[in-house]
This record gives structure tokens, C-alpha cells and sequence, in this order.
């Protein structure tokens, strides 16, 4: 990727970006990896090539605050469906293989996503050695590294004490720490959220409060450090009303919700589908509810895909034995303008959880659609439906229950400062 | 909103003429399925009293008995039931145990497919497993599930449904209650949605909280959690067995506390009504679910549930098997 950049002009496309306020149809010209100019050509802009994006959208690059890649081993193929799916940035968390707990592994994560050239990565380090709950890691020297805030995820730390000395520490070195609240000992061995469709199916139930007493907890400490605090993929209504009350509080607190958590609830676990089983649980339909008011009403800033992509054998068993996750990368915008179309969000809204809401968690300084700002950008046609198959995933997790359904909206091109990302070469839209 | 983006999936037990083909679970059967099942079984019963026990509706098939849990009794009238369907029967008996669940069932399945068999009866420790056999393993061959997890145990939920009708001579003025471990019964599951299909007038659940289901009102019962005040006016008292690992744990202090609280004495009995039947799907506890007076009075069905229970498999399997034919030839 050592090519000088070429110079791109966007001809004729709606320019939306909610987070600028902008919504317009103008030309977007785009040198040196940045946006030079909206409108009108910039002076001495030559030997350019020409997107024509008559009838389509453009959109700041979506950034996914939580992405798995499935093991380093399928990374660069993951990458490929990040791109593919409009998304310019991703956060992966630090419970994967190795665990991200010291520099090396940090850059050698941040150095393969360079080298591949698609979307750019950003990581999280752990905040305990091992994520074993005891050790502090080294958080100044990971942030140095690349790690954009520091989070336990999946293994919550559960003594109290130490969480406490991980806050004081992260705010010591001014990162943010990410939490994905579960109380393990109230999650137990369940595989379903505990409300009627686990009572009917005969499923081992996870109640409400293995988020919700997590969650409290987690707020209580926060507010009596003073850290910022970003909580991921919340399931629970209770949960959007502790975030809206600790924010009225005026802690620095922020929210995602995973895509899947709004598509759907526990209804879809009918017949056992194990597609539909993922962690936390797909909650009540009152919950997804309260999940998309929560994104209106701004206590939730941002949707990821919370992307895991599994093995075809890692779903063909019983419902409890199957493993959690969904593979969501390049389902994420089609998914969230089927909520646009379903009128649950308008489409400002959708864009921007998208986009600055995600982005400026990541990088405060993030600007979306501007003259002088990065050229990390998704270009859609808003008038095309794309039916999602196996075949058409770039993924290597087809672990998808979209798949064999029509989705609004087609990307046409992802680019990540000023270079396109999406399609591949071989595709490359004519100049 | 999902109904849009993901529509509703045909029941998989039923064929495209809304026949059984498989027997997962009472869930999505309607009231004529579950009477037919009745009325076949009914004709079955003669049958086990005849010197020759045996007619030739499943002459020619294989059926493996596939068990994923122990289980005698239970294998043992499925057994029966498919020989005196004539049909040839393998038994497997599979430690789920030894290695990762889900392979392993996979696993056997892909193994036994050689093996050209036209049904499974199937029992295993997860919920929905007889719902992914069905679904992803051998479609060309018919399910019936004997019991998966805590979800369903459909043939003994119909052979208490029979029981109470022949002794009852039906389900709609009926007050039915179900005593005990609800949570992690798939028998008491498979019960409930028996009696609400068959339109019993009422179905209660009655045991402690730590025994119970969330929201269990979402499958069309009363939950109690007073003996007394549950069995008042039963028509049917339904004794559930108690595992003994929920003993001296965090959902039960002792049996002594359990029996004192939960369990059947003549005193309690005494709030049902008159002619209250006792069913109970065995092996009893003694002097912890019931005490043994009541076990063995008057008003107990509990022998009389067990001879039903061949009827009601046998009329299952030769249904299951007819849809099948009838699905295959379409």
C-alpha cells in the first residue's frame, strides 16, 4: 500500500452525514487521503479517477466498536468482509487468541490490519494480566502500543477491590475502560434470557440481573473513580435506565448495542434455532424496545455487529451445546436500514449511530463528511435490496440468521482515507 | 418487526397434509392431533392382553432406540411397543459424557445413518435435541423424542393424558394440578401444554420458587406455592418426581423440609376433591413427593399409567410412520 493515493472525485451522489448536519447532492473530491473540497473541484485537481454515484448515498466509514475476527488465522478474510460491509474502522476486544495483553501482541494485531490495507483497526487491551482478574497490565505502555481503552469483556473482573485499583489505574493513565457487564455467577450455565420462551423451550434461563447488577456495580465504581466508561452490547431495558440515570449524573459513560439485540428477541428462539444464540441473550420484545428508544433518545450512542464468526459445526448441536454469536459485519448497514424502512429509526438517526456516534468514543477528534477530514468513506445504493447468502458473505463465519433473506440497501464502494478498501481490485468500478 | 425479515417456519412434526411425521413435542399440536393419538392408543390396549401381542403395522422397519440418558424403564416399553408393532429394534445406548455433547450426537448420527433405519427414538440430557435430529441429521427418518433436557417428554405427557381420560372420561371440566420441580421437568412441560390443547378447565403448577420456572403463567397455568391452597377442588393430582441432586443445594434445604411442605399425605389430599385421581410418572420417592398410603390407595393411577404407556407408544410410532410414508410419497 506504498502507491501515492490517487485522486478521487464522487460524482453525483446524496451526501449524508448527520453527525456534520450535511445532507446534500454534491460532488465530494477527495486528495491525499482527505476530503479536499465539497461542490466545487479544488484548483489543480488532475489525473483523478470518477466514481459515478448518481442515485447513491454516501455515508462516513461506519465504525463497529465490536468485532471478533475467529482467530488470527482467518484475520485479513475478516477484514475483507469489513470493508464489504461500509465499515472503515473496528474495535476488537482483548479476549481473543493471544489475549491482548501486552504491547506485542497490540502491535502485531495493529501491524497486520496495516499491512492488509482494508479497514483500520483499533484495539482494546486487557486490563488484567490474562484476563485472570488479579494483575494489572500494563496500560500506559498498551496504550502507547495502539490500544484505544482497556476492558476485561467477556471475563468481568469479579473481585471488587481490584476492579476498583484497574479504575483508578485507567484513569491514571487517562484510558477508557470498556465493560461488557455480566455477573457470571447469575449468568451461570444459562444459554437463553430467562423469560417465557426459556420457560417453554425447557432452556436454562440468564435473568435480567447478571446485566443488571453487573452494570450497577460497574456505574457505582466508575462515578466514585471518575473514569470514562463505555459499556458494550447492553441487552436489558433496566440497563438503558441505569446508563440514562448515571449520565443525568453526569458520568462519562457511553453505550453500544450489538445489531442483532434490535432485529430481533427470545421469540426468534422458536423451534431451537440455534442461529439466534448468542451472549448476552436475545432478551423480551419489550427489551428491544427499550434498546431502540435508548438509541433515540441518545443514552446509546453507537450499534456494532459484535461480529463472531463460527465454524459451520459450531452451530449443528442442541440449542445449549451450540456456541453463541452471530456473524454481522456485512449485515450491519442492511440491517439498520431494515430498522430505517420498519420505521423504528429515522435514518439520521441510524447513520449517525453508525458513524460520529461510534467514531468520536474512538478518536474525539474523528470529523465525519468536512473539507479536511479523512476520507474514510461508504458510498451505498439505497435503491437496490441485496438477498444475503452463504456464497455472497466474504466472512468465514456463516453463522448468520439473515442468510436467505433480502436486506435494503447494496455497498458499492468502501474507501479508508482515500483509498478503496471495497470492492477488491478485480472489481475496482471503472474509472 | 422480525416477521418481516424472518417468516414463520412450518411446525417440522407435521407433514404437508398436517400428519405427524415426527413426535417432538406437544407444542404446535392441535386438539384433533392430540384426541387421534388417544383414540389409536385406546384401540391398542386390547392388544397387550391378547396371547399374540403383536400386529404388523411396522413389519419390515427398523427403529433404534438412540439413549443419550440411562433409562430402563422408559426404553424398555419403547421396546416393547415397536415389537408388538413387529417392527426390528436396535438399542445404543450413548455416554453423553465422554466427549463435547454436541459431536458427539452429531457423530452417532452420521454413523447410524448407514445403518438405513426408518425411526429414531431418541433421549438426551439438551433441550431441542430431538428438534435437531430432526432438523439437521436424517430427515428421511422419523423422530420420536423420548425425553430431551428439560423440554418435552411427549409420550408419557400422552400416556397421563390417556390415563386421565379413561378415568375421567375427558378434560374440560377438569382442575388439574402439577406438584413439584416444574423447572426442570420436561414432563410437567409436555403435561401442561396436553391439558391446555385437550382444553382442561384449569392447570395448576405448585411447588417452591426456587422450583420454577420465570413467568411460568405464560404457558396457560396458576402458579401456587401452598400445597393446601393448590390441590383445593383438584380433579387430578399430578406428583412430579424430585431429582435427588436438587437436594442440599441452593433450590432445596432437605427432603425432611421438601415432605413437609410438598409433600402428598392423605391430610393435604383431603383439600382435592372426592374423586381426585393421583397419577405420578415414576419412580417414586417415598416419604419425599408422596407418602406411601396415598401411593398406594384407591385414588392412585400410578400402576395403571404404566401399562397405558406401550399403548400410547405403540400409537404413536404407527402414526409417526404413516405420515412419514405419506410425506416420502408426495
Amino acid at each position: 500500500m506504498s502507491q501515492a493515493i490517487p485522486r478521487t472525485l464522487i460524482r453525483g451522489a446524496r451526501l449524508f452525514d448527520p453527525g456534520s448536519r450535511q445532507d446534500q447532492v454534491a460532488d465530494l473530491y477527495i486528495e491525499d487521503g482527505r476530503i479536499s473540497a465539497i461542490g466545487r473541484a479544488p484548483e489543480h485537481f488532475k489525473g483523478y479517477q470518477t466514481i459515478s454515484a448518481d442515485g447513491y448515498t454516501v455515508i462516513p466509514g461506519i465504525t463497529d466498536l465490536m468485532a471478533r475476527p475467529g482467530g488470527m488465522a482467518h484475520f485479513e478474510r475478516e477484514l475483507e468482509a469489513a470493508a464489504a460491509g461500509g465499515i472503515t474502522a473496528l474495535v476488537i476486544p482483548p479476549d481473543i487468541s493471544p489475549v491482548l495483553d501486552n504491547t506485542a501482541v497490540a502491535r502485531l494485531v495493529v501491524e497486520r490490519a496495516a499491512r492488509a490495507g482494508r479497514s483500520r483497526v483499533h484495539v482494546l487491551g486487557a486490563l488484567t494480566t490474562g484476563l485472570a482478574g488479579s494483575h494489572l497490565t500494563e496500560m500506559h505502555a498498551l496504550s502507547e502500543a495502539g490500544c484505544i481503552g482497556m476492558s476485561n469483556m467477556h471475563y468481568p473482573v469479579q473481585d471488587q477491590r481490584t476492579l476498583l485499583r484497574c479504575l483508578e489505574y485507567a484513569a491514571t493513565c487517562s484510558t477508557r475502560v470498556f465493560f461488557r457487564p455480566v455477573d457470571v455467577s447469575l449468568a451461570g450455565n444459562g444459554c437463553a434470557h430467562q423469560g417465557q420462551m426459556a420457560t417453554r423451550l425447557g432452556l436454562r434461563g440468564i435473568p435480567y440481573s447478571a446485566e443488571t447488577v453487573a452494570l450497577a456495580r460497574d456505574l457505582l465504581l466508575v462515578e466514585q473513580v471518575g473514569v470514562s466508561a463505555h459499556f458494550g452490547q447492553i441487552s436489558c431495558a433496566r440497563s438503558v435506565e441505569l446508563l440514562a440515570e448515571a449520565r443525568a449524573r453526569g458520568l462519562s459513560v457511553t453505550a453500544d448495542v450489538a445489531v442483532h439485540h434490535l432485529l430481533f428477541d427470545e421469540n426468534n428462539l422458536d423451534e431451537f434455532n440455534t442461529q439466534f444464540h448468542v451472549n448476552p441473550p436475545l432478551r423480551a420484545a419489550e427489551d428491544r424496545a427499550a434498546l431502540l428508544a435508548g438509541l433515540r433518545d441518545g443514552v446509546i450512542q453507537a450499534i456494532c455487529s459484535d461480529h463472531r464468526p463460527l465454524d459451520s459445526a459450531a452451530k449443528h448441536a442442541p440449542f445449549a451445546a451450540s456456541e453463541p454469536g452471530m456473524a454481522g459485519l456485512e449485515t450491519l448497514l442492511g440491517a439498520v436500514l431494515a430498522l430505517v424502512e420498519q420505521e423504528h429509526l429515522s435514518l439520521e438517526c441510524a447513520v449517525e449511530r453508525l458513524t460520529t456516534g461510534p467514531a468520536r468514543i474512538v478518536n474525539p477528534d474523528w470529523r465525519g463528511l468536512e473539507v479536511g477530514a479523512m476520507a474514510d468513506l461508504c458510498v451505498y445504493d439505497p435503491a437496490t435490496r441485496t438477498k444475503i447468502t452463504a456464497e455472497s458473505l466474504h466472512s468465514h463465519g456463516k453463522n448468520s440468521p439473515l442468510i436467505g433473506h433480502e436486506l435494503p440497501g447494496r455497498v458499492v464502494a468502501t474507501m479508508q482515507a482515500g483509498r478503496v478498501i471495497h470492492p477488491g481490485a478485480e472489481k475496482r468500478l471503472s474509472a | 418487526m422480525v416477521h418481516t425479515i424472518l417468516p414463520a417456519r412450518r411446525n417440522i412434526q407435521l407433514n404437508e397434509a398436517g400428519e405427524l411425521r415426527h413426535f417432538l413435542s406437544i407444542d404446535g399440536l392441535s386438539r384433533d392431533i392430540l384426541t387421534r393419538i388417544l383414540d389409536t392408543a385406546d384401540s391398542f390396549v386390547p392388544v397387550g392382553r391378547q396371547d399374540i401381542k403383536k400386529v404388523p403395522l411396522l413389519r419390515g422397519k427398523t427403529v433404534i432406540n438412540l439413549f443419550f440418558e440411562p433409562s430402563t424403564r422408559t426404553r424398555t416399553t419403547f421396546e416393547l411397543a415397536a415389537t408388538r408393532l413387529s417392527a426390528d429394534v436396535l438399542n445404543f445406548d450413548v455416554s453423553a459424557s465422554a466427549t463435547h455433547k454436541g459431536e458427539t450426537l452429531l457423530d452417532t448420527l452420521r454413523n447410524l445413518k448407514a445403518m438405513s433405519s426408518d425411526m429414531f427414538v431418541i433421549r438426551h440430557p439438551d433441550s431441542g435435541a430431538a428438534h435437531f435430529v430432526a432438523q439437521y441429521a436424517t430427515p428421511d427418518v422419523a423422530i420420536i423424542n423420548a425425553g430431551d433436557g428439560w423440554h418435552a417428554h411427549p409420550t408419557q405427557a400422552m400416556l397421563d393424558m390417556l390415563t386421565i381420560r379413561r378415568h375421567k372420561g375427558g378434560f374440560a371440566d377438569l382442575t388439574v394440578a402439577i406438584v413439584g420441580d416444574i423447572l426442570h421437568s420436561r414432563v410437567a412441560r409436555s403435561q401442561i401444554r396436553a391439558l391446555r390443547a385437550l382444553g382442561a378447565r384449569e392447570v395448576r403448577v405448585v411447588g417452591p420458587r426456587t422450583l420454577m420456572p420465570a413467568g411460568v403463567e405464560c404457558l396457560g397455568v396458576r402458579a401456587f406455592h401452598d400445597l393446601r391452597s393448590g390441590l383445593q377442588d383438584a380433579d387430578v393430582v399430578i406428583m412430579l418426581r424430585l431429582q435427588r441432586e436438587r437436594m442440599n443445594s441452593a433450590a432445596l434445604p432437605s427432603e425432611a423440609e421438601y415432605y413437609r411442605m410438598y409433600g402428598l399425605t392423605e391430610e393435604k389430599l383431603a383439600y382435592a376433591r372426592p374423586d381426585a385421581i393421583v397419577m405420578h410418572p415414576g419412580p417414586i420417592n417415598r416419604g419425599v413427593e408422596i407418602e406411601s398410603a396415598v401411593a398406594d390407595g384407591q385414588r392412585s393411577l400410578i400402576l395403571a399409567q404404566v401399562s397405558y404407556g406401550i399403548a400410547v407408544r405403540m400409537a404413536v410410532m404407527s402414526m409417526v410412520m404413516s405420515g412419514q410414508r405419506a410425506e416420502a410419497g408426495s
